[in-house]
Parts: C-alpha cells; structure tokens; sequence
C-alpha cells in the first residue's frame, strides 16, 4: 500500500510580519515544513517501519522553497517527493490548490491507501484543503486525529478525532483522509545520515501543463475567493503592571475585574 | 438569495457557535433585505427548530434521518452541499467548532463555492461577502472577497454576538428527505469517548484560567482549577505544561493547541511566547500573573501582575470568595 503526505513549506512562526503595501512582504521570512505536516509524516513513516506501508509519497505545492519542505519529510522518511510548482498558481485559493493536488494524484497512479495531513497549515489557518480533496475524490475522513490504527488487510482504518469534550472514534474504509495534529505522535528529528540521504531520493518536478490544467483553472483566476487585503491587527495600548506585597496586588486586580471590566 | 445558517447541534441540544452564527446570518440578512433560513441535521432534532427561529430564522430545512445521528462528513456534507446546490442561498455561514471547521470544506468542494474560514467580521459591501480573518498566528489580518456566487464562511467561536432570543418567533420547517449513498456507509461513527470536566469548552468559555511553565508540577494546577470554578471558567494551559504531562492535550492554548477568544484570559505563570500568543491573543481582557517583570506576556496583558503565583492566585480566590458572600 502506497500512502501520500502532503507537505507546505510555512513562514517559521517567529518570523515578524512586515506589509509593503498591504501585501506580504517576504523578503526576510525563514521558511519551514508546516509543523502539523510533521506528524503526518511521521505517522506515515511509522506506518511504513510497522510493514502497513510500502511507499510514503511526499507531496507540495509551492514555489521553488517548497523543495526543503519535501526534503525535510523525506530526512524523515518519507521514499520519494513530487514538486508542484508554476507561476501561474500564485494566488490559488484552497480550492484551487486542491483540485491541483487531485490532479498530482491521478498524474502519480491513484492506488493509494491514504491521505495524510496537517491538520491545518499554520501560515493560512485554513483547515480546508484536506476536507476539499476528500469530497473532490469521494473518500471518507477524519479531521484533527490523536490516534489512528491502520489494517490494510481488512481495508480499514479507525481515528480517534479530538473534539470539544472528548474525542469521536470514526472508523473508514480505505482509501481515506486524515488529518493530523499534536497528540498523534512525536515527530523524530531527523538523523544526519538520513538528511544526507535524503538529498538523494527523487523529486518529481510537475509543470500546470504536466497536470492537463490551463492557467484559466488556477492561481487567482481559477479561485473562488481572494485576498483583497492584508493589514497588522490593532495595536493592543500598553496595559498597566503591578508590583508590590501579594495583598496590595491582589486588591489592584480585583479592583480591575470588579469595577473595571465587571466580570466578579 | 436567502443567507444559510447551518445550525450545529449534538446529542440533541444546539451548540453555543451556532447561535453565534444565527444571529450573525439574522444581521446579514437584514443587511441584504433577506431571509435568514437554517438547516439542522440530525435523528429526532425536530424539537430544536423552535429555539432556532427564536435567534431569528424564518425558515428550517429539517434533514432528519438515521444516517445523520452522529458526524459522518460525507452524509453531512452530501446532505447540506446538494441542498445549497438546489436552493441556491447567497451566504453560507456556520460555527467553528470542530464539525464546522471539518464539514464545511468538504461543502464548499461540493457545492464549487468560496469559503472563507475562522471570520471575525463578516460585511456586506456592493451586495456580496466580505470577511476578515487572522491569519499567520494572529499576526495578519486578511479581508477576503468573494467571486462565486454562493459565498461560505466559518465563524470563529466567541467573537460574534449573541442575539436576545424571542420565543414568540417562528419559523416554517421544511423537511428535506436524504436517500443514502455508497459513499456514507465508507464511514461511521462507532464511539465517543467522553472527556468532559464538567466545565466550559475551551473555544466557547467566556472566562479561561490558564497555567504554563510556572506551576511547577502538575499538582500545583489545584488553584487554577479552584479560581476557575469560582469564576465559572475553562481551564487552559501552556505548551510547556502539556508537554510536560501535567496537563491533556484538550487543554492546550495556542498554535498547535487550540485558538480561543474568551472575554478573560488569566494567564498564570505562562511566560507569553509567541505560539501561546497565537492562540489567545484575541481575548478581549487579559490578566497575566507572573514573577518575571520583563515575561513578554506583559506586553499583551491588560493588567499584569508581577509577583509570586502561589501566593496571589490563592489569596484572589479567597477575595473573589468574600466579595461573592457580601453580595450573596
């Protein structure tokens, strides 16, 4: 069973956000593999050692910086990567980007078993493209896992998804999507040999023309939504701080909660 | 051109988001010159569409059927996607709870309609959907247009405000019939583990009470959770109080936890990095309590108290208590 991780290469979280006329300044932005994707991957990967597995598939779109992403799942473990990268996808919106994806999957043979995920990738905090590649391929999902068991055999999988108050036990038949989140496992960090090796397995470069699609189908004039603007969110004012023996501090604080935003 | 409000309700009872999202699509409509219609999936939830129109529905699509008891995205999404193709409503709106954020993608693919997730604010501008939302950990804000005609939005729990209900509402129900498909038995639900405290959900609570690095040991989260019960709130933590196996991973705030926007966020011995202020930095008040004066969460903090948690937080409790006795 071949199983695919899809990858995003992300700004690293303490990057600063600057705008240049209310675009993304990106100039200075260091970039990462979405962190969510790594406990895909790595579920993918332990899939592999434990023999559910033959092939984990490494997927991103992006551009040509994506190509660390998918080195870095593949340091991981993942066998080999596919680069989806055109000009003109600047500017697809998440449906877009998963009608992409579909077609990388078809281009790639489609005898997958599954799909694994970020749960969300934590530069557009969308959550939407997984749920979008499900529906377009008509496969049953699990969003927002903490543990998942995998019986190729019996063509199964159950999840456990982490919701409010508890968790729900969804159980699929193969193939399915999921989604993975923090909880799932820990990511490995990635041995030096193994990021040395990784510069040697294959990636597969895929052009829009590659994928049967026209400029007309994706990047801005494909979407359905776009970003008409970026902005800083306000400033917050400087609040006040106090400092002194715990009765004196205490009084100050229930003062603020009492008269000023009257929640006791 | 109606606007939609999937109304997201479990076990039989409607969920806070929702209500949010009524009202929200209520205000839209009324925007527009519209009605405002819901759908409410389920078994036997025919009961809730009074309360629904009592957050001003004039209208429910009722799709009661055994297949939807519990959440199976691709009945759910089948169900709500063939509907809004049918009924062609201009907006679309729901909840973010975790159906909400896991359903609505798949609707959206359905239908071939843009969406736009986790919004703060939704306007009307030239007729259509305009949302904003953060994104980046909360260090952007983005306004998102819309070029498809049905236009799908996610709401962020707890940033919306709740209408009054007004019981002497109704609304006309419409029972839309759901005939199965190959692709919902791929699919189901076989248990649900509860893991409930007894107190209010993370993303929905108006007050939280979170512990970080400071606490020290997991025993120590005794005067957090005391504070929190007083005051009615959720209990949160700090990546580092996760990971250390004091706290369960439900209860961590921030980025690879979850985002909240209650009405008070006290953070108690949380040094205030940036992925915690990821996830809390929409809070409308927020109390830090902590013994380093230079910990960055003072710098989000509406009132900052610089002292020792385990005598400030304790002699809080008990002044909360004398002031909640006097006034009986």
């Amino acid at each position: 069973m071949k199983v695919v991780v899809f990858c995003k290469s992300v700004p690293d979280t303490e990057t600063r956000v600057k705008l240049k006329d209310n675009r993304l300044d990106k100039s200075e932005i260091k970039y990462i593999l979405n962190p969510y994707d790594e406990f895909a991957v790595e579920e993918a990967v332990r899939m592999k050692e434990a023999g559910k597995v033959d092939e984990v598939v490494a997927i991103s779109m992006g551009p040509e910086r994506a190509r660390e992403a998918l080195r870095s799942a593949l340091a991981i473990g993942a066998d080999r990567g596919i680069l989806i990268k055109d000009d003109v996808l600047d500017g697809s919106d998440t449906y877009v980007t998963a009608k992409v994806l579909v077609k990388a999957l078809e281009k790639d043979g489609a005898e997958y078993g599954m799909l694994l995920f970020g749960q969300q990738a934590i530069d557009g905090d969308t959550w939407h493209v997984p749920g979008q590649v499900a529906e377009m391929l008509g496969l049953p999902q699990a969003g927002s896992i903490i543990k998942l068991e995998v019986d190729p055999d019996a063509g199964k999988a159950v999840a456990n998804r982490l919701v409010e108050g508890g968790e729900e036990v969804h159980e699929m038949s193969l193939p399915c999507v999921v989604t993975c989140r923090k909880g799932l496992n820990e990511p490995r960090y990635p041995s030096l040999p193994n990021i040395m090796k990784a510069k040697r397995k294959p990636i597969q470069d895929y052009s829009i023309a590659d994928l049967d699609l026209s400029p007309e189908e994706v990047g801005k004039a494909g979407s359905f939504t776009e970003v008409l603007s970026y902005s800083l969110p306000p400033k917050k004012e400087a609040g006040r701080k106090v400092e002194g023996e715990p009765e004196e501090v205490v009084q100050a604080l229930v003062k603020f909660l009492k008269e000023e935003i009257k929640v006791i | 051109m109606s606007v939609w409000v999937i109304a997201d309700q479990r076990n039989g009872a409607l969920r806070k988001p929702a209500f949010e999202a009524l009202s929200e699509g209520r205000r839209l409509a009324d925007q527009l010159g519209t009605n405002m219609e819901a759908v409410l999936l389920g078994h036997n939830v025919e009961g809730l569409c009074n309360e629904i129109a009592s957050y001003g529905a004039d209208k429910v699509y009722l799709i009661d059927h055994e297949l939807l008891a519990s959440y199976n995205p691709p009945a759910y999404a089948r169900a709500i996607g063939d509907l809004i193709k049918e009924k062609r409503p201009q907006i679309v709106l729901m909840g973010g709870t975790m159906t909400g954020r896991d359903l609505m993608p798949r609707v959206a693919a359905r239908v071939g309609a843009g969406l736009a997730p986790d919004c703060i604010k939704l306007e009307i501008v030239d007729g259509k959907l305009k949302a904003t939302r953060p994104a980046i950990a909360g260090k952007v804000r983005v306004e998102i247009g819309y070029k498809s005609d049905i236009q799908i939005a996610i709401l962020r729990p707890n940033v919306f405000e709740k209408l009054e209900p007004n019981t002497s509402r109704s609304a006309e129900v419409e029972k839309v019939s759901l005939e199965p498909s190959d692709l919902d038995t791929k699919q189901k639900l076989v248990e649900f583990v509860s893991k409930e405290t007894g107190r209010p959900e993370l993303t929905e609570a108006e007050t939280i009470v979170s512990g970080g690095r400071g606490m020290k040991a997991p025993e120590n989260f005794a005067i957090i959770e005391e504070l929190a019960d007083l005051l009615g709130a959720a209990v949160g933590a700090s990546r580092a109080a996760v990971d250390a196996g004091w706290r369960p991973q439900s209860d961590q705030v921030g980025q690879t936890g979850k985002t909240v926007s209650p009405n008070l966020y006290i953070a108690v011995g949380i040094s205030g990095a940036i992925q915690h202020l990821a996830g809390m930095s929409s809070s409308k008040f927020i109390v830090a309590i902590n013994k380093d004066p230079d910990a960055p969460i003072f710098n989000v903090a509406d009132f900052g108290v610089v002292g020792d948690l385990f005598k400030v937080v304790p002699l809080l409790t008990e002044e909360i208590k004398k002031i909640e006795a006097q006034e009986g």
